[in-house]
């Protein structure tokens, strides 16, 4: 009896239904989820610590006004409920934007749910990222940054060679902590139909009504991609240490 | 005694420098001329502004008044080509101050690549001949925080050197090292002195002082007391103040 044959039975037996384990339709929009909460969670990740490094940077800026529009952006998006930013950008934002002819012919809007919901949530973990970097960056010794100063760095120089390196190493485990929190904040696209994991199990469960078996199985799949994550994290952590500094 | 060296032009040349933090002045009037191959000590009480000095000589603090010029270039310039200056001008710190993250190697190849962007073979060959210079063969892949302090000094010494300065600024770069690994310190700095290199340091070893230096300054409250050559400034003293400076730490 091989996977399908027994879940099959399972089902036919017990009552006891997951379908997504022998049904191919359920089993590919199953799959289609997860591959978009991946595609989701991955894109974000890159996206966030990269606005989290531009905006640390901008943070030190010698000019006022760019370091206000990276405060300003940090406190607005630490500060709402990132439903309601996705919310805010799907349904207020999207709508001013003009919108492109579809390869049917038809009118489409410039930027699907999904890439607004990849704008919204590397906005809103960047954010934090800001932060975490930011902590980094002052746990790093002024008389470090005067060094590379001396050696004739320039400040960008300084903050790509040294500052951030050494700040990245400070503050690996906030960021862990904070890239978990956005893969599950991913969930919330299901909010503006972006037919991630949550999407399309609650699909399935709304036509199977097997409600509480996708629920496991959404929980399971859950703890397994942040379980990759953080170990994938932990492994980043395990090859920037360096012997006598920090811990 | 002087290291008797051949003793050039004048390569820094302080004019009536004046340094202010908001409404605290602590330099006033400092008159300094440092000839290519001549080692100068600055001796003083702390805080009397001897840090600052060092950090206006390579633009790390600007002037408030008067003028320094390292090689002919103007420091306190508001146009100032920082890197030419600092290609210049190399500097040690008490703190060694080391990048925590990168191997004792990698510390002395960084800057001659990041910011003159010379080739890593050659830059590595220079690097692992400076680092036999300050005695750290066998170290080379160390992380500082597996290196003594005596140790992580002089990599900071070999890695200013990998600039290729003109001139070399230290900061008690002694203060906070215990006697033994010291004086593995001193024989670097010293070592560069004899072979002709621009020194100008800060310290309170007045016995390597007494051996190095062509010339010592005495400061107290940004002010020059006096100036002279070792033999008189730290033996005859005519000031009061440098007496009761000397008296305190002899
Ligand atoms: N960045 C700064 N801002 C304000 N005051 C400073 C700064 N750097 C040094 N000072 C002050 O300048 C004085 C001289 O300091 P410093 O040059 O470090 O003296 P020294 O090296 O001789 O001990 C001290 O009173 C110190 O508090
Ligand atoms: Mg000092």
């Amino acid at each position: 009896m091989d996977v399908a044959q027994f879940f099959s039975w399972l089902n036919d037996a017990h009552g006891i239904n997951f379908s997504i384990f022998y049904d191919p339709f359920d089993r590919d929009r199953f799959l289609a989820g997860l591959w978009t909460t991946v595609a989701l969670s991955v894109i974000c990740i890159l996206a966030s610590i990269a606005l989290g490094i531009v905006g640390a940077w901008a943070q030190g800026a010698k000019s006022a006004v760019v370091r206000a529009v990276a405060q300003g952006y940090v406190q607005v998006f630490r500060n709402t409920p990132p439903l309601v930013q996705l919310a805010f950008f799907y349904f207020a934002f999207a709508t001013l934007l003009p919108t492109v002819r579809d390869s049917f012919g038809g009118q489409a809007p410039l930027i699907s749910s999904f890439g607004w919901a990849v704008i919204s949530f590397s906005l809103f973990a960047g954010a934090f990222n800001v932060e975490i970097f930011r902590s980094g960056i002052e746990a790093v010794p002024q008389s470090t940054i005067e060094a590379a100063e001396a050696l004739g760095y320039t400040r960008l120089g300084a903050y790509r060679h040294v500052i951030l390196p050494l700040a990245i190493r400070v503050c690996l485990p906030a960021l862990n902590n904070n890239l978990v929190n956005l893969v599950k904040t991913t969930t919330l696209a299901y909010a503006i139909g972006v037919p991630e994991l949550l999407y399309a199990a609650a699909q399935i469960w709304s036509e199977v009504l097997n409600v509480r078996e996708m629920m496991n199985v959404l929980l399971v799949t859950y703890i397994a991609l942040v379980a990759l994550l953080v170990a994938a994290m932990n492994k980043w952590e395990r090859m920037m240490r360096v012997p006598g500094f920090g811990q | 005694m002087t290291t008797g060296h051949h003793i050039g032009r004048p390569i820094v040349v302080i004019e009536g420098v004046e340094k202010a933090f908001g409404a605290v002045t602590v330099l006033r009037d400092i008159n300094m001329t440092v000839s290519t191959g001549e080692t100068v000590c600055i001796i003083g009480p702390s805080g009397s502004g001897k840090s600052t000095l060092l950090r206006c000589i390579n633009a790390l603090a600007p002037v408030t008044k008067g003028s320094i010029t390292v090689d002919g270039q103007q420091v306190n310039d508001p146009k100032l080509d920082k890197l030419a200056l600092r290609r210049k001008v190399g500097m040690v710190f008490q703190q060694y101050n080391l990048f925590a993250h990168k191997t004792a190697l990698q510390n002395v190849m960084m800057a001659p690549i990041h910011v003159l962007g010379q080739q890593r073979a050659e830059v590595e060959e220079r690097a692992r001949r400076l680092l036999a210079k300050v005695r750290l063969t066998g170290k080379e892949n160390s992380y500082p925080g597996e290196l003594s302090g005596g140790q992580q000094q002089r990599v900071a010494i070999a890695r200013s050197l990998a600039m290729n300065p003109s001139v070399m600024l230290f900061d008690e770069v002694t203060a906070a090292l215990d006697p033994e690994t010291k004086k593995e310190v001193l024989v670097t700095i010293r070592e560069l002195a004899g072979e002709g290199m621009t020194c100008i340091l800060v310290t309170h070893e007045m016995g390597f002082a007494r051996e190095v230096a062509d010339h010592v300054y005495f400061t107290d409250g940004g002010l020059i007391v006096e100036d002279g050559p070792p033999a008189d400034l730290l033996c005859a003293p005519r000031h009061e103040r440098t007496r009761a400076f000397l008296d305190q730490v002899l």
